[in-house]
């Protein structure tokens, strides 16, 4: 590097910096900066033989200021005359101008990228590396463009210097980063890879991130990297301390280097050579060895330095998974650092072991540690590290040490960080679930959680055991007697009266035999709970009170002078005032009997996923929960909890005011006992009232769009429509509103309005998950020709559709000229990372248009002849589908959009319409007649259906689509 | 209603700190620090809204004035009660500095427990409050009971601005009519908003308990006397051609307003020393001191011609003073030649100006500046917003066209009358923001 001669200490600059460092306000400081900016303007100005010197000095102050946040529009000439320089320090200031100032000016961009051509072909190194610097710190896709093809030569050509290596390969690096497609290694890819057998170890420093980053985008390519790095690295690993010299840290020999080794090959699967693999395995007991070894200095950095290298090793090793003797030692080695007193380590030792916990071959030994771990969970200092030791327990978890590992972590919730206290309980009540032997353990420890972090007692925990005591005749009794216990606390959580109510409701004539547990004392304990609790709560012990009226008899006085009190019927809120009043009436007026029907005991609830898993799953985000439940693999609906048919009577009296915050258990649901079949719809607010029979029609087809979406789902292209969509379009030829697609994941309902040439569609889509949708868009596309025939515009939705929830998009449609395709509609969105596509026909056909036009028989007859050319009649015979009921034959044809002409044709069996096609080109009449054979066989009924209109694409297309009605 | 006060210096310190409520916190003040002092951007609006709580600032200087509150209070009011506050601490210790604000932050004190109660502005006029808060604390010692009582009396009676018997060997008053003018002009010279905003400042050594009574020529004023008293039609039009429309006014606490009301009549028992009596402001029939004509001629990218020429517009008998143009310079000047017939003018880079000044301009005369300004070809094709030319100035006359008819003093218990006192009136022009398009 050339010495820094004298005069380039720049006063002037250093003057201008402390006089803005003195101004007191910052009026002072624009005006300095004012009065420099025109002492500049009048330098750049004045004699244009300003010398490099000042040339310098200004542009630094023009940096100055612009870093001080003002606008500066003037010096880039001056800035590139720079570049042009011999000196090494005007340069260098050049370059700093337009790294951080340049803008995509064409003109200038073309003066800079001929003066770094100028400079990468100059051999001198140090300007080399200035040019390259530039580029990289720019990074721009001109820049890419222009300097993609000659970097790579420079990266490898024999005779450049090793510095100039190692900026090449950087700066490589970043313009492959900013713009991948212009960066094409092809040729150069070998030669790169040899990169790693280099000399200097600062070129193969720089290369490695290179070829990391290039062999995570194609492996393939770059597969010949393996070896050579395993060859390195065991040079690495194997020379002693002083043989590096330059590179040795600390008494480390190369730590950057060997990390990013390990971490390059954690790109690979093992090697299959058995050679390599020997001596990579060689290596990876060296470090592990190594890490045995006393240290060799007492600085910090050579501690960090060797850790971050075994590290790297033990993610190497978790990362194969295949080779069980390094997969112990490696658990030894974390052991080891569980007690050490560095906070970090035993962060990480932590972190590292959760994923240990989940291989086969380590599972055994990371369970040796347990004691250590709940020790860490019980005296660490530090929150985010008990939060790991938390995640590692659950993880090493299983049925053998469920017990002690639940036990510990209850005890633990009572002193837990409020911020991992959700999480906690989350985890214990799916362990518990998980582990149960047997179940009354299952129902104390929940019962357990709830008394010890109420608040923190998601929806979901509670839910699920009253699930699991529905399901389980044995634990019943044995629910009911520990929660009438748990009531007789003073104070219990309101989570606590919840299920307590529930159970007891059900089940609480299990313990009515025992005096201290009769009917009147069990209601009386419920009933002192009652004016503690929110209203859903209330709501919910309103409905174990009439329960209670059909269980136990006696005690129906009682409740009905509760029911009757003014705070119940009276209630301002309206749902606990309908329940009050409903109930009180369905106890006085039905006999026992119906009441007994009425309110029988809960059926059992499907086997499911449990919801508390998923519960987690979402809090932690995706892929973040480190052991899958071996039950978590069938999918279902997540959020269906208990949204199935309770009691029918009480469904059906409350279906009037369907409420969203609906209790999940089911008490007021309002799909029927008999209906029970899953509707997963009902989530979703019915917007529509033909939504029912589309539902369970559309949840048909349920598996055959699972089986087809998927596999197209992994590309970020518009999927193939679905095969199904040609029928789902047939549905809706005759009907404008209903759900035009369902799967586990999504539903999509349809509402339109059609006037002349104009249509307005709205479409809902609702998740049905409890998991929110990202990067949610739809695409509607018209194909083909149809972008002249069809205008269609729509809105953009948000990217965001939480669980649950269902957002609307209007689009607006114009119908130009005829047409027969339908516009594509296709869905993209993330669900838990993995990105779904979907596409699907938009329900627009051309009778969508139609305008009825009523007529006389005379009219109509004449007009049938006027339109008697062949091409403008189409016509069909084909065999009836359905039954040939007149009604439903009307409806559909009224569907269509035409006039129904009645008393035209002479025989009555037969059917005429007549309507008008609106387009924006044209209008087009349009005539139909349907005859059927009515007095055919069931079987061979046929209809023939004639078309005439004035455009014989449209009687085609129109016999084409009616024909599949019938 | 007020939560607190706060002063702080340039760096964003705080020098005095008064809460009056239990809603401010004291993170308040730190709020308005970060928020406004320091803000990145600078912060234009006087009345700025940091998590629900609202404060109003003005700067004198380096000294920041942030009141603050939580409740939706009249903003106009707040920031009267701020001018007053500056006027008082004038009055009591000169400039505000930061200096002077820690020599008197007692003092300051207690004024801030004086004039403001439960944050409800209480008496804030500077002769009676120095008549009770002191800088000499031993001053009081001195005072007789007498006085003292008197005090009480004064303060918490009828008339609170003027204590009782006051006596000066000469009765003297002087009234000044101090106006701003403010103008925005098209290049063309047509005129796209002007008004004027004046006060009516007082200074009276009177004796006793004397009744004031002002007149001017306000066209409801004149209009209703010549409805009383006298009827020909040349009689009013000789007086319309003089009378001034006042778009509206404020008075002085002294002022009856219900005889104002019902007789348009301005009569008062005057404070003692000085007081400002009115503050008006009109809109029409304005005479605008001075015409400023610009010619910009663009030659090229690189340079640039200006021209500009004043006209002074009133009696030639006058004498305009301490004139100032200030003709914005492109952003990208690279240098300026100036030629003026009169004055001095100079470019000031630290400002983007070149700034012409005047010392004194008789009316009706005529004077013009040239310069060539020569620019930087940049890379930004922004065209220069060409921002208008502004001037400052001072004329011995009310460009609002307003005139003292009389004043008159009635004292009935002591032995003057109005012809004793003697009279001083004296009117001055200012240029608010007068500016002409270029």
């Amino acid at each position: 590097m050339p010495a820094v001669s004298k005069g380039d200490g720049m006063r002037g600059l250093a003057v201008f910096i402390s006089d803005i460092r003195n101004c007191k306000s910052k009026e002072a400081e624009i005006k300095r900066i004012n009065k420099e900016l025109a002492n500049i303007r009048s330098k750049f100005k004045g004699d244009k033989a300003l010398d490099g010197y000042s040339k310098k000095k200004y542009v630094c102050k023009l940096l100055f200021i612009f870093l001080l946040g003002h606008d500066i529009d003037f010096g880039h000439m001056e800035a590139v005359n720079l570049l042009s320089s011999n000196k090494y320090t005007e340069k260098q200031i050049g370059y700093l101008f337009i790294s951080v100032l340049v803008n995509s000016n064409s003109e200038l961009i073309r003066l800079i990228n001929n003066a770094i051509k100028n400079d990468l072909s100059s051999r001198n190194p140090t300007f080399m590396c200035l040019a390259l610097h530039c580029i990289a710190n720019v990074g721009s896709r001109e820049m890419a463009e222009a300097f993609a093809g000659e970097i790579p030569r420079i990266l490898v050509a024999g005779d450049t210097m090793d510095s100039v290596k190692q900026s090449a390969a950087l700066c490589l690096l970043r313009l492959y980063k900013a713009s991948p497609d212009l960066v094409l290694m092809g040729e150069w890819t070998s030669r790169v890879v040899h990169l790693l057998n280099d000399q200097h170890m600062g070129v193969v420093t720089a290369a490695i991130s290179l070829i990391t980053c290039l062999s995570s985008k194609n492996p393939d390519e770059f597969k010949t990297c393996v070896s050579l790095a395993v060859s390195r690295l065991s040079r690495i690993v194997s020379s002693a301390s002083t043989d590096l010299q330059d590179y040795t840290y600390y008494f480390v020999p190369a730590p950057w280097l060997s990390c990013k080794l390990l971490r390059l090959l954690q790109c690979y699967p093992p090697p299959e050579d058995g050679a390599v693999k020997g001596r990579l395995v060689e290596c990876l007991e060296t470090i592990l060895n190594k890490a045995q070894e006393p240290p060799k200095s007492k600085k910090v950095q050579h501690s960090n330095a060797k850790n971050a290298i075994l590290f790297e090793a033990i993610s190497l090793i978790i990362h194969y998974d295949s080779e069980p003797n390094l997969l112990v030692r490696a658990c030894n080695q974390l052991g080891q650092f569980l007690q050490h007193r560095e906070t970090n380590l035993r962060y990480l030792a932590l972190e590292s072991m959760c994923t240990l916990a989940s291989s086969e071959f380590s599972h055994e030994a990371v369970k040796t540690h347990i004691e250590t771990v709940i020790n860490a969970l019980k005296t660490e200092r530090d929150v985010s590290v008990r939060q790991r030791a938390a995640d590692l327990l659950y993880a090493m978890c299983d049925r053998s040490n469920a017990k002690q590992i639940v036990a510990e972590m209850l005890s633990y919730l009572e002193t837990a960080d409020y911020s991992i206290r959700e999480e906690m309980v989350l985890k214990v009540a799916i362990l518990a679930e998980k582990y149960a032997v047997d179940y009354s353990w299952y129902v104390d420890t929940i019962l357990n959680l709830i008394r010890i972090a109420g608040d923190y007692v998601s929806e979901e925990v509670w839910y699920r055991v009253i699930q699991i005591v529905i399901n389980r005749d044995d634990v019943q009794g044995y629910a009911a007697k520990t929660v009438f216990e748990a009531l007789q606390a003073p104070a219990c959580h309101e989570n606590m009266v919840k299920v307590g109510g529930y159970i007891l409701g059900e089940f609480g004539n299990l313990i009515a035999g025992d005096p201290r547990s009769s009917p009147l004392v069990q209601f009386n304990l419920l009933h002192s709970k009652f004016h503690l609790c929110s209203v859903p709560t209330r709501a919910l012990l309103l409905s174990a009170y009439i329960k209670f009226i059909n269980l136990f008899p006696e005690t129906k006085a009682t409740i009905q002078e509760v029911l009757r009190s003014d705070s119940q019927i009276r209630n301002s809120d309206v749902e606990l005032q309908q329940r009050a009043v409903e109930y009180l009436k369905l106890s006085s007026i039905a006999s026992t009997d119906v009441l007994a029907t009425v309110l029988e005991e809960m059926p059992p609830f499907p086997e499911r996923e449990s919801s508390i898993l998923a519960k987690l799953k979402k809090k932690k985000g995706p892929g973040a929960v480190s052991v899958e439940l071996e039950d978590g693999k069938e999918r279902g609906e997540l959020n269906g909890g208990g949204d199935r048919g309770g009691d029918a009577a009480i469904a059906a009296s409350n279906a009037s005011t369907p409420s969203p915050s609906a209790d999940l258990l089911g008490l007021r649901s309002a799909a029927p006992v008999s209906g029970t079949a899953p509707s997963a719809g009902s989530l979703l607010v019915d917007v529509f009232s033909e939504a029912g029979p589309a539902a369970s029609s559309a949840g048909v087809n349920d598996d055959g769009f699972l089986s087809s979406a998927p596999p197209s789902a992994a590309s970020e292209d518009p999927a193939p429509p679905l095969p199904e969509s040609d029928e789902l379009l047939n549905k809706f030829v005759c009907k404008n509103n209903g759900v035009l697609f369902e799967n586990q994941l999504l539903q999509i309902g349809i509402k339109s309005e059609y006037r002349q040439n104009l249509g307005r569609m709205y479409l809902f889509y609702g998740n049905k998950t409890s998991v929110q949708f990202v990067s949610f868009s739809t695409i509607v596309s018209c194909p083909g020709e149809l972008q002249s025939q069809l205008n269609v515009q729509t809105k953009t939705v948000e990217p965001l559709v939480e669980g649950g929830a269902q957002v609307q998009q209007v689009i607006n449609i114009e119908c130009l000229t005829d047409f027969i395709d339908a516009p594509l509609l296709n869905i993209k969105f993330r669900y838990g990372g993995a990105l779904q596509n979907i596409s699907l026909k938009l329900p627009v056909t051309i009778n969508k248009f139609f305008q009825p036009t009523e007529m006389a028989a005379a009219d109509f007859f004449q007009r049938w002849k006027q339109l008697s050319q062949p091409q403008q009649e189409a016509q069909k015979i084909f065999k009836a589908s359905h039954g040939m009921d007149t009604e439903v034959l009307k409806a559909k044809l009224l569907g269509l959009g035409t006039a129904l002409l009645e008393n035209v044709d002479p025989n009555p069996e037969n059917y005429v319409c007549a309507g008008v096609i609106q387009t924006k080109a044209q209008q087009v009449g349009c005539l139909l007649r349907l005859e059927p054979n009515a007095q055919a066989q069931p079987g061979e009924q046929m209809y023939r259906l004639t078309l005439r209109s004035s455009k014989d694409t449209v009687s085609q297309r129109v016999c084409d689509l009616l024909a599949e009605q019938f | 209603m007020i939560g607190g006060l706060f002063i702080y210096n340039h760096k964003g310190e705080v020098l005095i700190s008064r809460v009056y409520r239990d809603d401010i916190g004291r993170n308040a003040v730190d709020a308005f620090r970060v928020n406004v002092i320091h803000a990145r951007q600078q912060v234009r609006s006087p009345v700025t809204n940091i998590a629900r709580t609202s404060f109003f600032h003005v700067k004198r200087s380096n000294i920041w004035l942030a009141v603050v509150t939580k409740q939706n209070v009249n903003a106009a009011m707040v920031f009267e009660f701020l001018y007053k506050m500056c006027d008082v601490m004038a009055s009591y210790f000169g400039k505000i500095s930061e200096e002077n604000i820690k020599n008197n932050f007692v003092l300051i004190y207690e004024l801030l427990d004086e004039i403001l109660d439960f944050g409800y502005p209480q008496n804030s006029e500077t002769g009676s409050l120095k008549t009770f808060i002191t800088q000499q604390g031993i001053k009081g010692q001195h005072q007789t009971k007498e006085e003292q009582s008197q005090i009480t009396s004064q303060v918490t009676g009828q008339i609170g601005w003027r204590r009782e018997g006051i006596k000066y060997r000469r009765n003297e008053l002087f009234l000044d009519v101090l106006e701003s003018v403010n103008l925005l002009m098209s290049p063309q010279g047509q005129v796209l908003s002007a008004h004027v905003s004046g006060r009516v400042v007082m200074k009276s050594y009177l004796s006793g308990m004397p009744e004031c009574k002002f007149g001017m020529n306000d066209k409801i004023i004149i209009d209703k006397a010549g409805k009383g008293g006298v009827t020909n039609e040349a009689g009013k039009s000789t007086s319309g051609k003089q009378s001034i429309a006042i778009d509206d006014c404020t008075f002085n606490q002294c002022v009856r307003l219900s005889k104002f009301d019902s007789e348009r009549s301005i009569s008062f028992i005057p404070p003692d020393g000085e007081y400002e009596l009115m503050r008006y402001r009109t809109t029409k029939d304005i005479i605008l001191p001075f015409r400023v004509i610009p010619l910009v001629r663009e030659v090229g990218r690189t340079k640039l011609e200006v021209k500009v020429v004043i006209k002074s517009n009133f009696k030639p008998s006058l004498l305009a003073q301490k004139i100032e143009v200030r003709i914005p310079t492109p952003l990208n000047t690279s240098g300026v030649q100036v030629i003026c017939m009169k004055g001095k003018a100079k470019y000031k880079a630290s400002e983007n100006a070149i700034v012409w000044k005047i010392k004194r301009m008789a009316g009706m005369k005529e004077s013009q500046i040239s310069a060539e300004i020569e620019l930087l070809p940049t890379n930004d094709k922004k065209k220069w917003a060409r921002p208008p030319i502004s001037m400052n100035f001072e004329v011995p006359f009310a460009p609002s066209g307003l005139k003292v008819r009389y004043l008159k003093v009635f004292e009935s218990k002591l032995n003057y009358s109005d012809h004793d006192v003697i009279k001083w009136v004296r009117y001055i022009g200012r240029s608010g923001i007068y500016e002409t398009r270029c």
